[in-house]
């Protein structure tokens, strides 16, 4: 279970998370819309703690992430994170990519290590590739790619930012499949994305974000079929 | 005027030994390569440190490697240290300042390289658990040597041809050592040199080469 509790956070001046309180449940699909600079990114990346935060607690598994005392490398293993510019590393083959962490963090034998990565890159369809370096693959297969570099540490706990923003329209698709298929698999998520059609289709609960405040949450059918806040309106009206 | 008779024999006949000398010379910049690319890569994670005290001692390292002559550093690895009671065989004292010269240069590329590395690769390797000297060490380090390493063979010609100032400590088996002397029992200036230059010269090319051919085969990506 992830908890979120009046989470604050600036960058310098400008405070991009206003008192977010957020219950994620394990096995739920919860996806997050709003403008730009609306702090939804910024929320994942506190989540995982590669950001820290102003004040607040966000609760993993009942582990508050940014207490002084918490090993953030091992609670990383635990929660599996996916950019929007998905971060390939370009020295490494596509099985290497997703081998590396199996092995050097969670310690496997190679092997070992291999026969996860080769698995996991067969389940987002990348099993012909595993020979090739990432500088070979189109987006949106760096983009799966990455998916399964995240899914090969076994995380309790997918974090999705925005992944398909910075692909052409052609390959959206083909990554919203993989996300569609973990959703099925029972997998809990939490997705940031600008694609209201997959929002609706996939989520237990879409949440809003606007300027820093959480302004609805609600099931998809609900949230898109009655929106309750004008700011939500304007937003649904400007992205259809 | 111009009344010097070449005797390329007697230099030819020298060519053995001076060949032994150069591979003193291959031997000293190589060495002095490996001790500069481990020393720069350690000056390299204390600038990153954030640590002032490393950081420091890692920014003096290499301003002092870059704004003082080659020679004033050989010079002070052999007379400066022995003036504290340390001696070094002019070997040693010109590896030494070799290698410091090498650490200083080869710090500022890495540092440069860097540059060409973007941050999400390090987030990314955090993001999957990796504390973060081992992000460096498996992510960030391989891309920067890629970048780095074109650069870096100019500085190991450059450390080839610096082992010439090796005559300032003595140094009489290396290249240039072993011209000279040969150069002072025979007066044949011109010749000696003429020769030791095409040997640098081929050296300096080899290593060039060579490294080209490495490169081709390390970074396939």
């Amino acid at each position: 279970m992830i908890e979120i509790q009046n989470v604050r956070k600036s960058f310098g001046s400008l405070e991009v998370l206003k008192g977010i309180d957020l219950t994620v449940q394990k096995g739920e699909v919860l996806t997050v819309i709003g403008g730009s600079g609306s702090g939804k990114s910024t929320l994942l990346t506190c989540i995982n703690g590669l950001e820290p935060i102003d004040s607040g607690r966000i609760l993993l598994d009942g582990t508050e992430v940014h207490a002084k005392g918490t090993d953030l490398n091992k609670l990383r293993r635990k929660v599996g994170i996916v950019f929007q510019q998905w971060n390939a590393f370009p020295h490494l083959t596509v099985l290497e990519n997703v081998m590396l962490a199996p092995r050097k963090v969670l310690g496997l034998p190679k092997a070992e290590a291999e026969a996860i990565a080769v698995k996991q890159l067969t389940h987002v369809g990348l099993g012909d590739k595993l020979k090739v370096y990432p500088s070979r693959l189109s987006g949106g297969q760096q983009q799966r790619m990455a998916i399964a570099r995240a899914l090969a540490m076994s995380p309790d706990y997918m974090l999705f930012d925005e992944v398909t923003s910075a692909l052409d329209p052609q390959l959206v698709g083909e990554v919203l499949d993989t996300l569609r298929l973990l959703a099925q698999e029972g997998m809990t998520m939490i997705c940031v994305t600008h694609e209201m059609k997959f929002a609706r289709e996939v989520s237990d609960r879409v949440a809003f974000f606007h300027k820093g405040v959480m302004a609805e949450i609600a099931p998809p059918a609900e949230l898109f079929g009655a929106p309750r806040t004008p700011e939500l309106q304007t937003f649904l009206s400007a992205t259809h | 005027m111009f009344n010097y008779n070449f005797r390329w024999n007697q230099a030819l006949n020298a060519l053995p030994q001076m060949l032994d000398g150069a591979l003193v010379t291959l031997q000293i910049a190589l060495l002095s390569m490996l001790i500069g690319v481990t020393v720069a890569v350690l000056l390299t994670m204390f600038r990153l440190s954030g640590n002032r005290i490393l950081g420091g001692f890692a920014t003096a390292w290499v301003e002092l490697a870059r704004n003082t002559p080659a020679l004033f550093q050989i010079y002070m690895a052999h007379f400066g240290l022995g003036a504290f009671g340390i001696h070094l065989s002019p070997f040693t004292s010109l590896l030494a300042g070799i290698a410091f010269n090498n650490a200083g240069y080869l710090a500022e590329n890495f540092r440069g390289a860097l540059k060409a590395i973007p941050d999400t690769q390090a987030r990314a390797a955090r993001s999957l658990g990796m504390p973060a000297t081992q992000a460096f060490r498996l992510i960030v380090m391989p891309q920067m040597f890629r970048v780095a390493f074109l650069p870096a063979t100019n500085q190991m010609v450059w450390a080839i041809l610096m082992t010439s100032l090796g005559v300032i400590v003595g140094m009489n088996t290396d290249l240039a050592g072993v011209t000279q002397e040969l150069n002072a029992r025979s007066f044949r200036t011109f010749e000696f040199f003429a020769i030791a230059a095409v040997i640098y010269y081929l050296i300096a090319k080899a290593v060039t080469l060579a490294a080209h051919a490495v490169a081709w085969r390390m970074f396939r990506y």
